[in-house]
């Protein structure tokens, strides 16, 4: 605890949440001057290597300070670890006070007087994200639509199971490709319910940058609309609490960029299907183990509900 | 032939049990897996009572669609590919109700309480 001066202890350690690569606790650092709540992400030694979709630990870390000095809510990232620590990669940052579980967010009557504020302040928080500056970002991945299309593609055809609404709507993600954005910024990659720290003021916190990459900023403003994030409030597209004008307005006003609607349509209806591709995969995990639980086989019927709110997007009835 | 009771109405019964008499004596985590047990129990229940129709109907439609003969998933699979290579797309005649009376029967047995679902259903009443 060397980099916390003064620090005299830990209290209260108790993991929150992660599966075999990664770990989420909480615990208090005890201090003279009181105790300090605290978070450590970590990926265990021998699991450091980020498979796939994800920047890495230390990327996030840079990420989220970067975030906070600009101004963008987030925890302050307290220490980054180093080998010394012992404790794999990772990093500690400040407990952030707040709410993540959509249905109180959307139902408790303490959050009543945040819910009308929020689409708007996601859309100023998006503007703050994607107005960090290109130089000062970490190493990250590069995506646009074509490389996102090809790869659902890759993991639908690989699925071994018929599946006619996906394929429909990766035809028409195909066919209305908007081509390469002409700004390309920091894109959170996972901006919904569940990595937004939330109390009755607002938003307090952006959690879990595991997915950020470079890209089309209008990405984050689809992924935030897909149904799958508006538990059952489904009238109101952004999150289940606003409008897509309370968003829109909120992002140009303190981006002065003007959104691509057009953008975050397709966005949205990429989203749809990636939650779905998602959701599928997690039965294939539970199908090829270790983690043979339940609650990802259950997952796995969820996928269902991404077509038919791909079909409600793309072959509304009545129409 | 196997005896009654069938195997829909069994696995209610165990649902029930779990609703009514397990449920009340746990907390905490296990509270949480328990719920998600039942929930997959319920879903056991309605597709054993749902999909022989609705298998019949999907496999009439796609037949009638695709104007050949075989099984239900390799059918799906010819509708899938054709799909994906723009044989076939929303003007088909029959292609865009075939898709949405598969989906809406997927979601009678998935997730009856999915908020678009209900929508649906609603329209369709």
């Amino acid at each position: 605890m060397s980099w916390c001066n003064g620090a005299i202890g830990v209290t209260d350690a108790k993991r929150l949440s992660g599966g075999a690569s990664q770990e989420t606790w909480s615990f208090d650092i005890a201090h003279p001057d009181g105790a300090i709540g605290a978070i450590l992400r970590r990926a265990p030694s021998g699991y450091g290597a980020a498979p796939g979709r994800a920047a890495g630990l230390n990327a996030e870390a840079v990420l989220m300070q970067l975030a906070f000095d600009a101004g963008v809510p987030s925890p302050k990232v307290l220490h980054v670890l180093k080998p010394d620590d012992g404790l794999g990669t990772g990093f500690v940052m400040q407990r952030v006070a707040g709410e993540t579980i959509p249905r109180k967010i959307l139902r408790d009557d303490e959050f009543v007087a945040a819910r009308p504020k929020l689409a708007r302040q996601c859309g100023e928080i998006l503007a703050g994200i994607h107005g960090l500056s290109a130089a000062s970002l970490p190493q990250l991945r590069c995506m646009n639509a074509a490389a996102e299309i090809a790869e659902l593609q890759r993991e639908i055809d690989g699925f071994g199971w018929p599946r006619p609404v996906f394929q429909l709507a990766l035809r028409w993600l195909r066919d209305n490709d908007p081509g390469p954005s002409e700004r390309v910024t920091l894109v959170h990659g996972d901006f919904r319910h569940g990595n937004l720290m939330i109390d009755p003021d607002g938003v307090r916190a952006v959690l879990d940058w595991e997915l950020a990459h470079l890209g089309d900023p209008m990405e984050d403003l689809g992924w935030i609309c897909v149904n799958s994030w508006r538990f059952g409030v489904i009238d109101k597209p952004v999150g289940g609490f606003g409008t897509y004008e309370e968003l829109f307005s909120g992002y140009e006003a303190a981006s002065g960029a003007a959104v691509d609607v057009a953008r975050v349509k397709f966005w949205e209806v990429m989203g749809t299907l990636r939650w779905g591709v998602m959701c599928v995969g997690m039965m294939q995990r539970f199908r090829l183990g270790p983690d043979h639980s339940m609650e990802r086989a259950m997952i796995g019927r969820r996928s269902s509900e991404t077509e038919i709110d791909l079909l409600r997007l793309l072959a509304p009835r009545g129409s | 032939m196997q005896d009654e009771p069938r195997p829909d109405e069994l696995v209610k019964a165990v649902a029930e049990f779990l609703r009514n008499d397990i449920v009340p004596q746990i907390s905490g985590h296990a509270a949480f897996k328990l719920r998600v047990a039942i929930n997959a129990l319920d879903l056991v229940t309605r597709q054993l009572k749902l999909t022989g129709e609705s298998d019949d109907a999907e496999l009439h439609g796609l037949t009638m669609l695709l104007g050949v003969h075989g099984s239900l998933e390799g059918l799906n699979q010819d509708l899938a590919d054709r799909i994906a290579q723009g044989d076939v797309d929303l003007t088909t005649p029959g292609v865009k109700e075939h898709l949405w009376q598969t989906t809406l029967a997927k979601l009678a047995v998935d997730q009856p309480n999915y908020g678009a679902y209900k929508r649906e259903m609603e329209r369709k009443s």
